[in-house]
Order: C-alpha cells, then structure tokens, then sequence
C-alpha cells in the first residue's frame, strides 16, 4: 500500500518561493502560508466557478437538451402557430415587425431568466443545507465572496451558453432584422438573467429550512414575469394597474433592450440608459448583498 | 522545544441573539500545540470543541482573546492560514454530483495546485485512503466509512501542516474506525500535526500524545492521557451491577472498599489499585453482585471524576 509521500519542498511550493526545511521554523512557516495564500486570494472565484461548472456536467444532458429544445418548440409554436394567427404586423412604438420578430427577443430574455431560477436556486441551497459543499469550499482558502462569486459565475456561463443558443435559433429563423446589433442582445440576456438570478441567489442562501419556497417563487414571481413583462404583447395593451408588474421585472427591461437591438426599436437614449441602469444595479446590489450573508452564514 | 503552531490565549466566543444573553461557547481557552504533535480536545456534545475547531481552522472569528496559527492571525490572514490546513469536518460536506477522484481533484483546485499536481495527489490520495477502486464512483454511493476515508484524503491533497479532524470516527462501526486509526497512525508517524475533538476516550487515548478535558467552553484538565488518568482516578477500576432498583441501596456499605464510589444508574463504579482485592472483599461480605468487571481506569473516568457527567450522555 502506498501512502502520498510529502514529496519534496519544491512540491509544497508549487508556485515557487524560498524553501522550507524538513523541521521548519515558525517564520518559515508563516513565510509558507503567504507564500500559498496568493493564488487563492488572487483566482479563487475562478476555482469555485470551475467547480461549479464540472458539477453541472452531472446533469450536462439536461442543459443541452434545454437550451437546444426549449427555443425549437417555442419558435415552432408561435413562428408556424400563433404568428399564422397573428398575420397583422406589430407596431411597437412605430417599427412595425412580424409577431415572431416581436416576441423572439422576449423568448431570449425568458431563456436566460429561466437559467437562472435553476442555478441560483437549488444548488445555492444544496450548498448550504442539503449537501453543505459551501462548507467544504471555505475551509480551504476560499472566501466566502469568492464562493458567492464562483456560483454566480457558474451560472452565468451556463446563461451565456442557453442564450447563445437561442439567438443563433431566433436568427436562423429570420426573427433577427438588424445582426449588426442583435448579437449584443446575447449580453443583454446575461445582463437579464443576473439581475433576477443574482437577487434569487441571495433569497436562496438565507433559506433555512425548504418548504417548498422555490415552487412558490416559480408560480408567483416567475411566471406571473413571463406573462405581464410586455412578453407577448407590448406592456402598453395592459391597463396601467399592471403595467407596474413590468416596470419593476427584470424580464421587461432586458426585453425592451432586445427589442431595441434586435429590430432597432426606437428609444431615447435616456430610455436605455434607464433600462441598462435598472439590470445593472439589481445585479450589483444583490450581489452585496448576496455576499454578507454568504459571510454570515460560513463563518458562523 | 520548538516553537508552538497554535496559541491560544483566553480564547472566547459568544454568540448573539436578539431579547437572549448572550451564548459563551468557548469560555477563555488557552493551550498551545507544538509541531508534530497530536492534540486532542475531549468532551462531551455541546463543550464547545468544535466551535474551537472552527476557530483554529481560520473560519470562525473569535471573540475576545488572542490566537495565531502558524504564527498568524487569522483575522487577518484567513486564506493564507487554511491553505497549509487540512480539515476534516464533523460532517461530510464532499460534493456529491462528483465521483471520489473529482472531489479530490478540484478540492485540489482551491489550493491553486496546478491540475497535473491535482490528478496526481488525488490517485496517491485513493491508495492512501484504500479507495482506488472506488475512484469513478459517485460520493452517494459510498459507505460512512468510505465517505470518512475520502473526506480525510481530500484534507490531505496540499500536504498541510496541521490536521484538524472534527469527530472523525462518530457514526462509524468498529471496523471502519479502526481502519481510519489506523491511517491516521500513520500520518502522525509522518509528522503531520494533528488536532482532534472527540468524545470517545479510547480514541483519545489512542490517537492524542496530550489533551485537554472541555467542559461548557472551559479547560478542567490538561495532560497526557496517562497522566489525566494517573491524577484523577485511581489505577483500576471495579464496576458491579446489583441491579437498577439495588444499586443505590447497596452504595454506602462500598464506600469503604474502594478509594472512591461512583454510582451510575446501571451500574456502581468502585475506585481502587487492585480491582480484584475489592471484589474480593465485597464478597467476603456476603454482597452478591450481578456482574462484575475489573478493568483499568481510563479517559472516561477522568472525566467523570471532573464534571460529574459522563462524556456519551
């Protein structure tokens, strides 16, 4: 039987650094630890981001099915379905577009959203209670932060990946007028996703005890978004006592940015920056916030 | 005497809560480790042991009172400390949508270890832990004691200097504690530092070079496991049972046969140099005992001398 031989010094020094003897002094010691605390002061959201990724390999055939299938069946539906139905162009704010050219940016947004309400949910909470890898993560030099970063990383890049999808599918289906900027709309998805993913995550690391609370989050936050952020029909057709629903949802203000890039709806540069402003400081903010409790809850 | 790896100094740490007073669970600790050494804290669930674990592994911040591992603060240098640590938690926290070596492999990771050096400490790791051939296996799927196996492996992978090892055998059976002893001798052998919370005396007396007795955040003794015993119990110890309903009726009249008499529920526990003697004279006068047992003191009557209690409750 073999047993992990403690190598040489040069091995406990991977990075380089003075050496240190077999009986090590305290200052050699101390000198050691700076010597490993640096890459992972430096990378270590990168670490918790790579973990999170090769765990998301363990349903990996869920995520291509998803981000593969889901824009196939929605654009078959409403390009060969509802937009039969809808033959009449759609004026939004003075373009006129086809149905699909109107909704597909929408379903973009959702896409990205819809990601993000499984990465920021269900594995923010495995992390802490069900299966407490968290836990693992920060007695090794990781921070709490990085931890918080690394998640949202994670599912960022899997945001990215779904979203891309479905702008290749929405372009390949002739719902995309103006490439030149539509491919800007992929950020914008991103942009989306975190600023409802993020605020999620920090909801879910403050979860103690699951009883049942992402159901209810997908029922009446989720979709009640999908249906009154100006997803099918322009927010405006909504009687103003709902068109609030729209203004504080994340989904509408990503959409109303992809409706401005993808088919050069008009807007007033004061508008966008508004929108971009909204998606921005939801992410940023929730993040803060986010990261104290991930502090509260590891060091306990 | 080398310099120590761990000092505490009056080391406190209280928990708040809104409307309660405040919750003190390690009450002015102050020990040292030197390097290489293995260093156990004992007693019983709720002492505050693994509140002082967190704290030495640089998670927890403490209080009041000073600490410094490897000559840091961790405060301060929190990254720094836990990368020349290893911890094996009281509960296993492997990632399991991962299989044994990818646990290994990117825990690896988080030291910033290049991934050659990863792949390479996780199948020297397997062997080291007897999981070779369970490498491609999902962490759901393995035993308790596998899980436990792995999840000392996974402290390993940066080589540290000192291992913290929460209650590593609870939950365990016989067998599989032993093998985990076993591997443990042989880290010891190597000079790794060691520091364990347990409740089990034998393996305290089996694993710890030293330790100390907690008891509601506070130290009651400190020593090596034979000098705990030699002064604060007698060399043997004579356990009689008379039944549950006698034994409290049959105390006073063994009071005299032994330096001491402890009376459990189950059982009555005469301290005494030679067990057999006592037994002898217990039957001489004319008590008939159920059961008796003569064996020789050990951590747990040390403890129980201390506080009164017993250490598993």
């Amino acid at each position: 039987m073999s047993t992990p031989h403690r190598g040489g010094e040069d091995e406990r020094m991977p990075r380089g650094g003075a050496a240190v003897s077999s009986s090590p002094s305290l200052d050699e010691l101390r000198a050691e630890a700076m010597q490993w605390g640096r890459a992972p002061r430096a990378r270590g959201t990168w670490y918790v981001t790579e973990h999170m990724v090769r765990a998301m390999r363990a349903y990996g055939w869920t995520i291509v099915v998803g981000a593969v299938g889901q824009p196939i069946l929605y654009l078959l539906g409403l390009a060969v379905g509802l937009a039969a139905l809808i033959q009449a162009p759609i004026d939004d704010g003075g373009v006129e577009v086809s149905y699909l050219v109107f909704v597909a940016p929408a379903l973009l947004m959702t896409a990205a959203i819809a990601v993000a309400s499984e990465e920021f949910s269900y594995p923010v909470v495995a992390g802490f209670k069900w299966r407490r890898y968290f836990f693992g993560f920060n007695a090794s030099p990781l921070s709490p932060g990085q931890i918080a970063g690394g998640v949202t990383a994670g599912g960022s890049a899997r945001m990215l990946f779904a979203v891309l999808a479905y702008y290749l599918f929405i372009w390949v289906f002739g719902a995309v007028p103006d490439p030149a900027t539509g491919w800007l709309s992929i950020f914008v998805g991103l942009l989306g996703g975190l600023a409802f993913g993020v605020p999620y995550m920090a909801y879910a690391a403050s979860i103690q005890d699951d009883k049942g609370q992402f159901a209810l989050v997908q029922r009446f936050i989720f979709m009640p978004m999908f249906l009154f952020s100006g997803t099918f029909y322009p927010l405006a057709a909504l009687p103003l006592w709902l068109q609030w629903i729209g203004w504080v949802s994340p989904l509408w203000h990503a959409t109303e940015l992809g409706r401005i890039l993808t088919y050069g709806k008009p807007a007033d540069p004061i508008g966008i920056v508004i929108h971009l402003a909204y998606l921005v400081v939801l992410s940023v903010g929730a993040f803060l916030i986010a990261r104290r409790i991930f502090e509260r809850r590891l060091s306990a | 005497m080398p310099e120590a790896v761990i000092t505490a100094d009056r080391l406190v740490k209280a928990y708040r809560s809104k409307g309660k007073p405040d919750f003190v669970a390690v009450d002015g600790l102050s020990f040292e480790v030197a390097p290489g050494e293995s260093f156990g804290l004992l007693g019983p669930n709720g002492a505050g042991k693994s509140t002082t674990m967190k704290m030495i592994g640089a998670v927890s911040t403490r209080t009041g009172g000073d600490l410094r591992i490897l000559g840091l603060d961790p405060d301060q240098y929190g990254p720094e400390i836990r990368s020349r640590l290893g911890v094996v938690p009281q509960q296993d926290n492997l990632d399991g949508e991962l299989n044994a070596r990818e646990n290994l492999y990117i825990y690896g990771r988080y030291f910033g270890l290049p991934g050659k050096v990863c792949h390479q400490k996780a199948d020297e790791l397997l062997a080291f832990a007897q999981l070779e051939d369970k490498a491609k296996s999902k962490v759901d799927q393995l035993s308790g004691g596998m899980k436990r196996r792995l999840t000392i492996a996974r402290g390993l992978i940066n080589d540290p200097r000192i291992l913290l090892l929460d209650e590593p055998t609870t939950g365990l059976d016989p067998q599989a504690r032993h093998v985990l002893w076993d591997r443990l001798f042989r880290l010891k052998e190597r000079g790794t530092t060691l520091v364990l919370t347990t409740h089990y005396m034998d393996e305290a007396e089996q694993l710890c070079d030293r330790l100390i007795v907690v008891d509601k955040g506070r130290i009651m003794a400190e020593g090596t496991p034979a000098s705990l015993i030699r002064q604060h119990s007698s060399r043997e110890v004579l356990e009689v049972r008379f039944g549950s309903d006698r034994n409290e009726q049959v105390a006073p009249r063994l009071e005299a046969v032994g330096d001491r008499v402890e009376v459990l529920p189950d059982r009555i526990l005469i301290y005494t140099a030679d067990g057999e003697a006592a037994l002898e004279r217990i039957t001489a006068e004319g008590l008939e005992p159920l059961t008796s047992l003569v064996r020789r003191s050990s951590l747990e009557d040390v403890f129980l001398r201390l506080t009164g209690r017993s250490l598993i409750e």
